[in-house]
This record gives structure tokens, C-alpha cells and sequence, in this order.
């Protein structure tokens, strides 16, 4: 633990050391949380054209075919557009989105200001992350505008019809090759990232502030930058040799004897497998890469509206570095039909089930926290609330598609569609929001507008179950996902509820101008906001709002006691700081 | 506000709930041996997991209406126990119900993907293709003749790549576009892929199985029920994916017979 002054430099001068090229984890922070907004209404405005698509598939969309002539010709999204749009959809949401907002995004606000840290261990390296991220986001993004358009073999981008190049249809040529650069890069900054959130946990805490000191959001942050670093140094390798199984004729996921439009491939020795093992091997901890630091906010944020203490907080870390344990050896439960040994789906399938235990514990201490409280039903206690109920929804469908013998049924359906956009989609999004809500005041020293917050919450609420709930029932009824059309017959019974999630889709997509419009108003017009409006405990709320450039004005709080001192008798108001003498 | 988060949450759950259970939505009949088994599993997971989200949601919702906006005066209390008999009885119960579907599984499971196949089966071979499926059966000599993917031919119809001017074995190979088999026989499916993954699924016999390109992938099952049913594929193999499916045609053993017979007598 460092005591001394940890850092040297002086606050910047000028606008573009200020507010760009700026090495102030608080304007990185700040950074990643609007590239992260700009690719949420990107891929939210994907989902609503996949969406349109199909439950009306003839349907012409005005200036569609503007932005791609050849995959909407007269505003009628073809089938491989329809591929490309899903594909991107779900590249940016995971990636640019999930990984980006409640990892890279609050993190880097608030995990050196929760330490009682001036900035980040390595300023420079954080600000070199972002960048490098922007460039991976604008690398994916630039795919739109290639001739055969944007890479269309899913988010997964399974070999070899990722691999072998334009043979293999429409989106495989250079969109493809660009999906796999821009996902290397962004592994870098991943990486870079990671580094420097581990780093700054272990070696910059302030005086006082032990490790069982340190807030939940803390807490999972750090143990989310383990993950990532394990899982990015997988997948990055991966993407490398896919790219150069792309462009350089090697052959490492393809094997001999394919016949690719009456081709026959100049490849031979590869292995289809091998990708989906990579790629799994960091896609499964990706999910907890995206969830757990939504675990984080909720633990950090629901004490403070409970008014009183979480329930079990040794548990909750406890279940929080099982997880992630169990993270890496789970993997395979997405190849149980893949043409694995048999043998092994079993052996994947344990493991599955079992982290289904840390993530039940950790919902109950949620529920139990919550007894006994005097709730404040503010907008990001309504958030933290309506995370849990998601959570849970999301998943115990898990529990279907852990077993081989009900996976059987299920996997490739929208029952899993469903399971994931719950479990990993939107419950991520509500941590998201919760944490917007409640650090708003403290990030842009303004309040954001509670009524517009509750509108917002009650129809997202009631809106994404609209949307995602129906998917459990195509899914049952044996819906195949990645379907542009439903022309099978035993589809087409199915499409009245597709237009029902397509209109509860792009209502509550709608209902996300409320957010947008609170937050742009607020960070401007908003009610200017007190140091500590929600009365918490943690050093960001010791400081002013927004904190000064080296957080604390040259004075390190001197930690006291841990995180979770609310509803305490005797003590003015119902709780005491952190730093609280 | 903690009352309307109750009511609305009790909604959420009352209804999806009552679509589950009412079956408004469900798995298509069965008409595999193996398939009431499966279905017997997940109906076990839907009942468990169905209590856990009940249970669940509902406590939610009871403790925001009995708990929220509190301006009685008393102060907040603790969770009767604290946390350890709650972490005790999550990792008892889950525990039990993993132990319990984990143990009939992990059979049901071994049973349909581990166990070789009746040595009786009727075997042929499948290949899937942008976007479509082929099935060869060996003919009246019993043996599938070779591929050769430089043989492999649209045009020429030649999906497997045989080359009957030179392999005996392959000039009685029957190749059609359906898959034609016999009711209470047992089948083994031979999977190979000529280009990317795609998948071979069957929802009524409730079977799914991955093509991967490189290898030969077995899969067996017996179907009980007559009738035609898609195949469909659910790899996403390209643009055509969503229009790449065939049928199954489950006839009875004599017409089976029939039909094999014609297919001879036209090669």
C-alpha cells in the first residue's frame, strides 16, 4: 500500500490536454461512457431493423437503401443484410457496450476515487486504451461502408465461413476481415485496461483502505479486470489467426476438402472446433465480464436506498471470486452439439450448474438486503430493484440450457436468445442505468431529473419483458434463431407473437429518448448537486461534485472503517463515511 | 412507489408464469423413442426453476411493498439469521436439484449421444451444403461408395463427389433430397459438412446435431410416429440460412420398402 503522493503531474492546460488526449481517469471515464452511448443507439437502431424485418418482412424502410444499396435495395432488407445487421448488433453490444459502460467506463471513474487514488496507476496507458478502443469501434463501424458489407457470420463468427473468405457468400470478404481487426484491437485495449484497474486496486489504496475495506464496486471491477486479462489474451491470438487464415492462406481453423461454391479451398489441416474452443474459452467469461461489474453497482447502491448494511458482504465478494473461478471452466456448455466428444458436454455441464449456487446466493443477499429496510424508491434504487427481478428471469432459463439433455431441444432456438438478452443483456443495462442515475450527480455535478427517471424505468421495466419473455415460448415452440424469414411451416404460426415483440421492441427502444433526452438536459440545465445527495458512505462522495483533477484536492482520505455502515444508531443521519474521522 | 413496483412485478410474474404452464406455447408432439425421456427433463426443470422464480420475484415484490417508503419512525432490522443460514440453504437446495438433474441427465444424455447404435440401424449418410441437405444410402451392395470433394458438383448433381466410372461401390448409391426412413427402425445418421458448420434439427424428434467440416459426426435415434417433418438447419451458415431445410418422411417398414425398391430400379 503506497502513502506517499502517488502521482506528480500537474492538471492539464488547454482544451485538447483537458478534455481529449486527456490522461484524468475521470475524462477517460467519461470518455468510454459516451462512446458507449453513441453504440448503444447504434445497436439499438440495429435490433429495431432486424426487429421490423421479421415480423413484416416485405416492409420498406425509408433511407435504408441509402445506407446500403446492395443490402436494402429499395429499403427491403435482404436475408445476408439481415445476417450483417444481427451481426453487428451483437459485436457492438458485447463488446462496445457491456464491456465498455460498466467495466472500462464506471470503472475508470470511480475505482481510483473509491481507493482513495489521484488517477489510475498508469494514466498514460488508460489513455491509450481508450483510444485504441475508439479505433477498434470505428474499424467495425467502417465495415458498414465496404462493398459486400459488414461481416454476417454472427458475433461468434464460427470458421470456416468466417475464415474462408469471399468464396462463401456475401459479408465474407473484407467486412469480415474487419471485424476480426477491429475485435484484436479492441483486445488490446482490453488488455491495457485491465492491467492498469488491477494495478491501481493493489497498489494504490489509500491509507486505511484494506482490501475488505474496499467498496463492492470496487470489488468486482478488480476482479472483473482478472477476468478480462485471462480471456482478451485468448481471444486476441484467436482473431490473429483468423485474420491470417483470411488473407495470409493459412489453415489453422480450416480443414482439407471443402467445396465452397464448386471450389474446392486451397486449405488443409485445420480445425472448425478449435475457433469455437478459443472463442468460447473467452466468450463464456465475457458474460461475467459484462454482469459482474453490474453485480458490483447493484451491491454498492442498494445499501445505500436499504438504508442499511448488505446482507453478507463477506458472501457476496466470496460468490463474486467464485464466478469468476468458475468462469473458465465452463465454456464448453456452448458446444454441446458441436461436434465435441460427447463425453466432455458432461463434464462441462457441472461446472454450469454449479455457478448457478454463488449466483442464487448472491440474489438472495440482494432479497434479504432489502428486508427489513427503509427503501427510498429513487430512480436508481428502482433500477437496482428491477436488476434483480431481470437477473433472476434471465437466469434460471440457464438451467435448461446447462444440461445436455434439455439443450438438445433448446440450443439454437430464441429460448436462448432470450436467456442471454436477459441474464447478460438487459440486466447489464439496468446496472448501467442504476449506476448513470446515482453517479450522475457526482460525474457532472448535476441531478439528473427524477420524474423522467421513473417514466423511463417503468416503461423500460414493463417493456423489456414485453420483449423478451415471448422469446421463452418460441423458443419451446422450437423457433430457430438467425432466422431472416420464417418460412418453414411450423413457423409460421409464430409470427403474430414476432410482431408482438417487434412493436413491444420499438416501444421501449422509444422510451430510451426519455434517458437520452434527462441525460444531455441534465448534464447541462440540471439543479446543481451537493457533494453527497443520497447520503453514501464511499470516498466519491467525500469529495466535491464534480471531484477536482486529482480527486481530493491534495488531501488523501484516511480511511476509517469499510463501506457498509448504514442504518447505525446514534450516528448523525443514519449512516457514516468512509473517511468519517 | 415500492406498492406499484409490487403489483407490477406480481403481473410480470402471474402472467409469464401462467403462459408457461397453460402451454399456449409448447414443444411440437414427440415422435422419437428417446424423445419422452427429454421431455420428461425439462418439464422437471420447468417445474423446479418455475417455483425459484416465483418464489423469487414474489419475495422481491413483497419486501418493495412492505418495505418501501417507510416513514414509521423504526428503525431498519436485520435479515433473521443473517447470511449464512441463507448461503447454507441455497447451496443445499441448488445443490440438490444440480445433484438431481445432473444424475438423471447426464443418462438421458449418454443414452442418446454416448451409447453406440443398434448394430441393426439403418445407416446413411448426410451431407449438408449451402443451403440445402442431401441423403445417400448405400444401395443393394451395402457399401457407400468414396467422395472426392474435387468431384463435387452442382451442376452435375453430384453433392457427395462419388465417382461411379471408376468405384463400383458407388454406381448403386441412392442420393435424394428427403430423408426417407422406416417407423421403429433404428437410424444412424452419418454428419459431414462440404463447406461450413451447419446443423441437423428435428424439433418432433427431438434431435439436434452440429455438421462440422473435417469430420464425421454420428447421430441415432428411432422414430415411432409416421409422417413428414422439417429438417432444419440452426448453424448460421450464410445467407441462405433461414430457407435451408428438408423433410424427414417416416413411413411404415413395408412402404419404406417400396420406396427403396423404385429408387434402385431407377439408378
Amino acid at each position: 500500500m503506497s502513502h506517499a503522493p502517488v502521482l506528480e503531474h500537474a492538471p492539464p492546460r488547454g482544451f485538447l490536454r483537458t478534455h481529449v488526449f486527456s490522461v484524468d481517469h475521470k475524462v477517460i471515464g467519461k470518455q468510454y461512457l459516451d462512446l458507449a452511448l453513441v453504440a448503444v443507439c447504434t445497436g439499438m437502431v440495429l435490433s429495431w431493423l432486424m426487429r421490423l424485418h421479421l415480423a413484416w418482412p416485405t416492409l420498406s424502410i425509408p433511407g435504408l437503401e441509402k445506407l446500403s444499396p446492395n443490402g436494402a435495395a429499395g429499403g427491403v432488407i435482404t436475408p445476408e443484410y439481415y445476417l450483417s445487421l444481427m451481426t453487428m448488433h451483437g459485436t457492438i453490444m458485447v463488446f462496445f457496450v457491456l464491456t465498455t459502460a460498466p467495466f472500462a467506463g464506471f470503472g475508470n471513474y470511480f475505482l481510483p476515487i473509491q481507493v482513495g487514488a489521484e488517477d489510475m496507476a498508469f494514466p498514460r496507458i488508460n489513455m491509450a486504451s481508450f483510444w485504441v478502443t475508439l479505433v477498434a469501434f470505428l474499424v467495425l463501424i467502417s465495415s458498414f461502408f465496404v462493398h459486400d458489407g459488414p461481416a454476417l457470420s454472427g458475433w461468434t463468427a464460427y470458421a470456416p465461413l468466417s475464415a474462408v473468405g469471399k468464396d462463401a457468400g456475401p459479408g465474407q470478404g473484407a467486412g469480415q476481415t474487419l471485424w476480426a481487426v477491429s475485435i484484436a484491437i479492441f483486445c488490446v485495449a482490453q488488455l491495457l485496461g485491465a492491467l492498469n484497474f488491477i494495478a491501481t486496486t493493489l497498489d494504490l489504496r489509500t491509507r486505511g483502505m484494506s482490501l475488505a475495506r474496499m467498496p463492492f464496486s470496487t470489488w468486482a471491477w478488480f476482479i472483473t479486470a482478472v477476468i478480462g486479462l485471462i480471456a482478451f489474451a485468448v481471444l486476441m491470438p484467436a482473431c490473429i489467426l483468423l485474420i491470417l487464415d483470411r488473407v495470409a492462406g493459412t489453415s489453422f481453423f480450416i480443414p482439407a476438402g471443402l467445396v465452397i461454391s464448386d471450389r474446392l479451398q486451397p486449405h488443409a489441416g485445420g480445425s472448425p472446433l478449435l475457433w469455437q474452443h478459443l472463442f468460447w474459452f473467452f466468450g463464456h467469461p465475457e458474460v461475467y465480464i459484462a454482469i459482474l461489474p453490474g453485480f458490483g453497482i447493484i451491491s454498492h447502491i442498494l445499501p445505500v436506498f436499504a438504508r442499511k448494511p448488505l446482507l453478507g458482504p463477506r458472501a457476496m465478494i466470496g460468490c463474486l471470486i467464485a464466478i469468476a473461478f468458475l468462469s473458465y471452466t465452463v465454456w464448453g456448455h456452448h458446444m454441446f452439439l458441436s461436434g465435441m466428444n460427447p463425453f466432455s458436454a458432461t463434464l462441462f455441464s457441472v461446472p454450469t450448474l454449479i455457478i448457478t449456487i454463488p449466483a442464487t446466493i448472491v440474489t438472495l443477499l440482494w432479497i434479504g438486503t432489502i428486508y427489513g429496510a427503509k427503501l427510498r424508491f429513487t430512480t436508481p434504487a428502482l433500477f437496482c430493484l428491477g436488476f434483480v427481478s431481470v437477473f433472476v428471469s434471465g437466469g434460471i432459463s440457464g438451467f435448461f440450457l446447462a444440461q445436455p439433455s434439455t439443450d438438445v431441444y433448446l440450443h439454437g432456438t430464441y429460448f436462448v436468445v432470450a436467456h442471454f438478452h436477459f441474464v447478460m443483456g438487459v440486466a447489464a443495462m439496468f446496472g448501467i442505468f442504476a449506476g448513470t442515475y446515482f453517479w450522475f450527480p457526482k460525474m457532472f455535478g448535476r441531478l439528473m431529473n427524477e420524474t423522467l427517471g421513473k417514466w423511463h424505468f417503468w416503461l423500460t421495466f414493463i417493456g423489456v419483458y414485453c420483449v423478451f419473455m415471448p422469446m421463452h415460448y418460441l423458443g419451446l415452440a422450437g423457433n430457430v434463431r438467425r432466422y431472416s424469414a420464417f418460412t418453414d411451416d411450423y413457423l409460421k404460426p409464430l409470427i403474430p407473437l414476432h410482431q408482438f415483440i417487434t412493436v413491444a421492441a420499438l416501444f421501449t427502444g422509444a422510451a430510451q429518448l426519455i434517458f437520452l433526452f434527462n441525460l444531455l438536459r441534465s448534464r447541462f440545465r440540471g439543479p446543481k448537486a451537493p457533494a453527497n445527495p443520497w447520503e453514501a458512505t464511499t470516498l466519491e462522495w467525500s469529495t466535491t461534485s464534480p471531484p477536482p483533477f486529482d480527486n481530493f484536492g491534495g488531501h488523501p482520505p484516511v480511511v476509517q472503517r469499510g463501506p457498509n455502515e448504514y442504518g447505525v444508531k446514534g450516528a448523525a443521519g443514519d449512516y457514516v463515511m468512509q473517511a468519517a474521522p | 412507489m415500492g406498492k406499484l413496483f409490487a403489483v407490477v412485478l406480481t403481473i410480470i410474474t402471474v402472467v409469464s408464469t401462467a403462459i408457461f404452464a397453460t402451454r399456449v406455447w409448447w414443444l411440437p408432439t414427440d415422435i422419437s423413442l428417446h424423445g419422452p425421456r427429454i421431455d420428461h427433463q425439462l418439464v422437471e426443470t420447468m417445474v423446479s426453476c418455475g417455483v425459484l422464480f416465483v418464489v423469487s420475484q414474489l419475495s422481491l415484490a413483497a419486501f418493495a411493498w412492505r418495505y418501501g417508503d417507510r416513514r414509521d419512525g423504526r428503525p431498519v432490522k436485520a435479515f433473521p439469521g443473517g447470511a449464512t443460514p441463507m448461503v447454507v440453504m441455497a447451496v443445499v437446495l441448488v445443490g440438490a436439484e444440480i445433484l438431481a438433474l445432473t444424475f438423471v441427465g447426464a443418462k438421458l444424455w449418454a443414452g442418446i449421444y454416448q451409447t453406440p447404435p443398434d448394430p441393426n440401424s439403418l445407416a446413411i449418410d448426410v451431407q449438408a451444403e449451402q443451403f440445402a441437405f442431401y441423403f445417400r444410402y448405400p444401395g443393394p451392395d451395402g457399401k457407400p461408395g468414396a467422395t472426392h470433394p474435387e468431384l463435387m458438383n452442382e451442376a452435375t448433381e453430384n453433392y457427395f463427389g462419388l465417382d461411379p466410372a471408376h468405384d463400383t461401390t458407388a454406381r448403386d448409391d441412392i442420393v435424394v433430397p428427403t430423408l426417407t426412413i422406416p417407423v421403429n427402425r433404428p437410424i444412424l445418421l452419418t454428419l459431414r459438412a462440404k463447406d461450413v458448420n451447419h446443423a441437423f434439427y428435428v424439433p418432433e424428434l427431438r434431435i439436434q446435431q452440429d455438421f462440422v467440416p473435417g469430420l464425421a459426426i454420428p447421430l441415432h435415434f428411432t422414430a415411432v410416429q409416421t409422417g413428414k417433418f422439417e429438417i432444419v438447419c440452426t448453424q448460421l451458415c450464410g445467407l441462405g440460412h433461414y430457407n435451408m431445410r428438408a423433410y424427414v418422411e417416416v413411413m411404415p417398414q413395408d412402404r419404406f420398402d417400396e420406396w427403396l425398391k423404385e429408387k434402385v430400379a431407377q439408378q
